[in-house]
């Protein structure tokens, strides 16, 4: 998957579960990308986030250190 | 063949109803029967076929033919049995002398004007004014047409001396299906009745008076083909003689037996009667008892099955080294273990995730089942989508979230109790033609429609229909268009405050309700954005909340977009807040797309959830299917459609069966799904043409129609129907049997003998089908999931006491606009969508005589936007995105508003899926099919890239001839 389209599929869902009440939003991305993501896009999300990460949301960047 | 005996579905006369008990005697017979029904229908009830020829059962009593009368006790006369409700202690004579000779009369009439070439007559034997010749004893004809004289009938065409007979018409042959011969006509009005009250449609009339009295499809100067008339049979079917007359039944003769069916094609899952003469289908007629269509059909299900004879089906498996090379035809021992090895070598060589599969919505849950079951348990991985992916994903996610359950909540009976329907992005009367008609006939009889739509569609203003309103919302602002309608609910104080203590939760209600309350919801402040008129909205917004029941039906309007799982919800929330739930007239509906998608994502089709909607991470689901298959499940989820393409392209993933489906031309950005599948090293298609995805194939499969296999298919309404074979596999092989094959290639040891032992499998493991086994199907004749121990003959209605999760969710809906701009290099908005003729890719539809209502997609576009680019009707255009372009041909019309273009997806050599791009549902990765930033400009031919994907194409088909 190319970084801009991984980029701007996970700030979609970060921006959805911003929009939600509580705290817990990263944490939510985090779930979302777990049951939804298929092991090799969250590792390539992870490895973005260590490279840098530029251009994700915040929530995004915390929700990629929650999962495996 | 083991046929199914049909239940009695003879023609009652006239409806049934469902007053308080009646008690009456009819020739000494007493009846009991609901009040307000005919003594025709009394009469037929107790076993007494009173003559008629203008009454059936699924139309209103006309009292036109004269031949049901009857004499009643204490009445003058011998009024129409069809038109006279009974009474209590009514008695009734059908048969006495006075009747008897009315009768003989009347049909001595009737056949004065009519050709007596009953031998070599088309319905010969299948025609009811021949039958009531019979029953009446009707021995002579004693009106002739006078010597000398002018000839008075309507049936020859010239008279004794040779002169042409100015009552006689020739033959309507226009319509590729049917034919109409006003020689025949006894003006009974069933036609016309028909198109009317079954069909809605108004296209047919009774031109003249008295003697002149003729059967006129459309205006003065039209037939059949150029009228109104959108071919759905009805009028066929309710023809008692040979006037309207399938073309089928004329070149074959009439059919002999008949097994029921249920149609491939739209999630309406309409029953058939596929009828047979000997091993030929000579024609498939709606089936009375099927609970979906009550006996009404579309020219696709009715008319448009010939594609199952074409001769571009493919009926031998082949291979290819690589997809520069030709095809090879082989045996299927040699295309099963070139699959098998390849696929296995892929998996040693790139891991066992880096294979795939896509399960079919046209195939049966039994083929589907086994599919995924191929993935997770043979492959070893959970990389198995759906075409559910591209269009009800979002349901399958909103509805879940919401309600606890991604089913629709309501069967299609329901709307008949709909005081209110809101139809949001679909077009049923093109792409649920059936339903359409049950729901205009709703509207007729006084329910008020709301239609949320970009396009003035059908729905909006039909004959004898108009929406009370219809709000034309630019597209991808459906966010803001329901939060805007639930602000007005809410800030009004309309909503179901009883309902929503009772079954949502209460929390998550105040907050939801304090974040709709904002001012930036409503109608007045969203209306820049969603070019609604605000007031307009908010009459819509309080018709819904306090016009009665209020029911939602929407389609992939709603869910193809980047937004799409939170229109669902939206959706979701717009019913849990006005108490719209759980009894019949309510409701949320997804009206799903192809005939299986339903089917597809509860067998377990997506790489995430096993059969049952349960997701893989659970080691409880895990272990129930471990010990089915004897393999270990893995817990991760798998590769979506659109991330299995991803993936090929970045090397990972190199090897895909793909059952029923063709992604090439079905999926979004067609240059990226391209180069997905020539990244892949061992393509498997499975399907009855080489389809556009099979240009990117090493494997052919080939696949059987639905009139060649045996299995169930689960319509929009969770309804679980049989499909039955009627012919045997052209191919040899019904699909089910191929992935078996293909499974045991691999070494999988499957030993399945019939589609029955696949459903007992799903049933053992599958909760919410428990209860499904085909011996329940027989009796039954279909069941809605859940069927299982607590809903032993399954759940028509969802959520009646309860919601599935327990308490309703109310979720926050915030708008947010698609990245997908318009600007200055791509000012409209496209957005897609198809046509009552066609289906989906059309690669059936395409294969058929339909291709005269439709044999291109065309641009529709408004003509303000085409005067400005200096295009007229009929011009070749250039389309085109930031993801492609094409050319086709414009089309002027105010359906669409300015800035906003549509069209179809029917036909590869548009591919109107080279222009929409890779933005996708939030949630569920649909493709936003509904939103492309385009450009329009004239155009002098095909752009480069359709002659490129020509000439590959041509290239990839090539066949050797082959080997003896």
């Amino acid at each position: 998957m190319s970084p801009e389209k991984m980029v701007h599929m996970a700030n979609q869902i970060a921006t959805f579960f911003k929009t939600q009440p509580g705290t817990d939003q990263a944490a939510r991305v985090a779930a979302h990308l777990t049951d939804y993501w298929e092991p090799r896009m969250r590792q390539q999300l992870r490895a973005f986030v260590d490279a840098g990460g530029k251009g994700l949301d915040d929530i995004a960047v915390r929700a990629a250190h929650l999962i495996e | 063949m083991k046929d199914f005996i049909i239940p009695n579905d003879r023609d009652m006369g006239t409806s049934a109803k469902t007053g308080a008990p009646v008690t009456l005697e009819i020739d000494g017979v007493a009846v009991t029967v609901p009040e307000g029904t005919s003594v025709l229908r009394a009469a037929a009830e107790a076993g007494i076929s009173i003559p008629k020829l203008c009454a059936s059962d699924n139309l209103e009593a006309f009292g036109s033919c004269r031949l049901c009368v009857v004499e009643i006790e204490g009445r003058r006369g011998t009024p129409a049995s069809c038109t006279t409700p009974v009474t209590p202690g009514m008695v009734v004579h059908t048969g006495s002398a006075k009747v008897r000779k009315i009768r003989r009369g009347v049909m001595e009439l009737y056949i004065s004007d009519h050709p007596l070439d009953c031998l070599t007559c088309s319905a010969n034997g299948d025609c009811e004014l021949q039958d009531m010749a019979g029953a009446v004893g009707l021995r002579d004809v004693r009106y002739a047409a006078p010597e000398n004289g002018g000839m008075v009938n309507h049936f020859e065409a010239r008279n004794t001396s040779g002169e042409a007979n100015p009552e006689w018409l020739p033959k309507d042959d226009s319509n590729p299906y049917f034919s109409y011969d006003p020689s025949k006509c006894i003006v009974c009005n069933r036609c016309v009745r028909a198109c009317e009250e079954v069909q809605g449609t108004f296209a047919l009339t009774i031109q003249g008076r008295g003697f002149d009295s003729r059967v006129k499809a459309g205006g003065a100067d039209d037939d059949f083909l150029s009228s109104d008339c959108v071919s759905c049979g009805a009028c066929v079917q309710a023809c008692p003689t040979a006037t309207l007359q399938e073309k089928s039944i004329i070149e074959l003769g009439t059919p002999d037996r008949s097994v029921v069916t249920t149609c491939a094609y739209c999630g309406v899952g309409c029953s058939f009667k596929a009828e047979m003469n000997g091993d030929t289908l000579v024609r498939m007629v709606p089936y009375k008892h099927g609970k979906a269509n009550r006996g009404h059909s579309c020219v696709k299900g009715r008319f448009a099955y010939g594609y199952a004879h074409h001769k571009d089906r493919i009926l031998k498996p082949m291979i290819r080294e690589r997809i520069s090379d030709p095809w090879r035809e082989v045996d299927w021992d040699e295309a099963l273990s070139f699959a098998a090895n390849r696929l296995r070598g892929l998996q040693a060589q790139y891991g066992k995730k880096s294979i795939g599969v896509i399960t079919s919505s046209r195939c049966t849950n039994e083929e589907t089942y086994l599919v995924q079951k191929l993935a997770r348990a043979v492959f070893g991985n959970n990389n198995t989508d759906t075409c559910a992916r591209v269009c009800h994903s979002p349901t399958g996610y909103g509805l879940g979230q919401t309600f606890g359950t991604s089913a629709g909540t309501q069967d299609f009976d329901s709307v008949e109790h709909t005081d209110v329907v809101v139809v949001i992005g679909a077009n049923p009367t093109d792409g649920h033609p059936v339903f359409a008609s049950r729901l205009k006939k709703r509207v007729r009889a006084g329910a008020k429609l709301i239609v949320i739509d970009p396009r003035r569609i059908d729905l909006v203003k039909t004959p004898h229909i108009a929406a009370a309103h219809h709000l034309p919302l630019r597209p991808g602002t459906n966010v803001a268009v329901v939060s805007a309608i639930a602000h007005v609910i809410v800030t009004e104080g309309l909503m179901d405050e009883a309902f929503i203590r009772a079954r949502c939760d209460w929390d998550e209600f105040q907050h939801y309700a304090e974040f709709i309350s904002n001012p930036r919801h409503s109608p007045e402040a969203t209306s820049m954005l969603t070019g609604v008129d605000p007031a307009e909205l908010r009459a819509a917004a309080r018709l819904y909340a306090t016009g009665g029941n209020g029911a939602i039906y929407y389609g992939l309007g709603v869910t193809e977009h980047s937004q799409g799982s939170t229109t669902v919800m939206g959706i979701a929330n717009l019913a849990m807040l006005t108490g719209n739930i759980g009894r019949p007239g309510v409701g949320v509906n997804p009206l799903r797309g192809q005939n299986n998608v339903q089917g597809s994502c509860d067998m377990g089709s997506f790489p995430h959830e096993l059969p049952g909607y349960r997701h893989v991470k659970g080691p409880e689901v895990r272990a129930i299917f471990e010990e089915a298959w004897g393999v270990q499940i893995d817990a991760e989820p798998g590769l979506r459609i659109p991330n299995m393409l991803d993936a090929a392209v970045d090397g990972t993933f190199k090897g895909l069966y793909c059952q029923g489906e063709d992604i090439l031309q079905s999926d979004p950005d067609t240059k990226h799904v391209a180069a997905g599948l020539a990244a892949m090293d061992c393509v498997i298609v499975h399907d009855l043409f080489l389809n556009e995805t099979a240009n990117y194939a090493h494997v052919f499969l080939p696949g059987s129609t639905f009139l060649e296999k045996d299995g169930t298919f689960t319509n929009a309404e969770r309804r679980i129907n049989r499909v039955r074979k009627v012919i045997p596999p052209l191919n040899g092989y019904a699909d089910w049997e191929v992935t078996q094959m293909l499974a045991n290639a691999m070494g999988a040891g499957w030993t399945y003998a019939h589609p029955a032992r696949i459903m007992e499998e799903i049933a053992a493991t599958t909760p919410s089908f428990a209860g499904v086994d085909y011996a329940l199907l027989e009796e039954k004749g279909s069941v809605q999931w859940p069927c299982n121990e607590a809903h032993p003959e399954g759940t028509p209605l969802m959520h009646v006491d309860g919601f599935m999760r327990g308490k309703g969710r109310f979720i926050v809906t915030e708008y947010v606009a698609t990245d997908e701009k318009t600007g200055p290099r791509f000012p409209l908005l496209l957005t897609t969508g198809r046509i009552l003729s066609q289906y989906n890719v059309g690669a059936q539809t395409r294969r058929t005589a339909n291709v005269v209502w439709h044999e291109e997609d065309v641009l529709e576009i408004h003509p303000h936007d085409a005067e400005v680019r200096g295009l007229k009707e009929g011009d070749w255009v250039r389309l085109a995105s930031r993801a492609g372009e094409t050319t086709l041909r414009a089309k002027l019309t105010d359906r669409v508003s300015p800035g906003v273009v549509y069209t179809t997806f029917h036909h590869p050599d548009t591919q109107a899926n080279v222009i929409t791009t890779d933005y996708s549902d939030w949630a569920t990765n649909c493709p936003e099919y509904k939103v492309t930033a385009v450009q329009v400009s004239l155009s002098n031919g095909p752009t480069d890239w359709q002659e490129d994907y020509a000439a590959q194409a041509a290239q990839a088909r090539r066949i050797l001839p082959a080997a003896e």
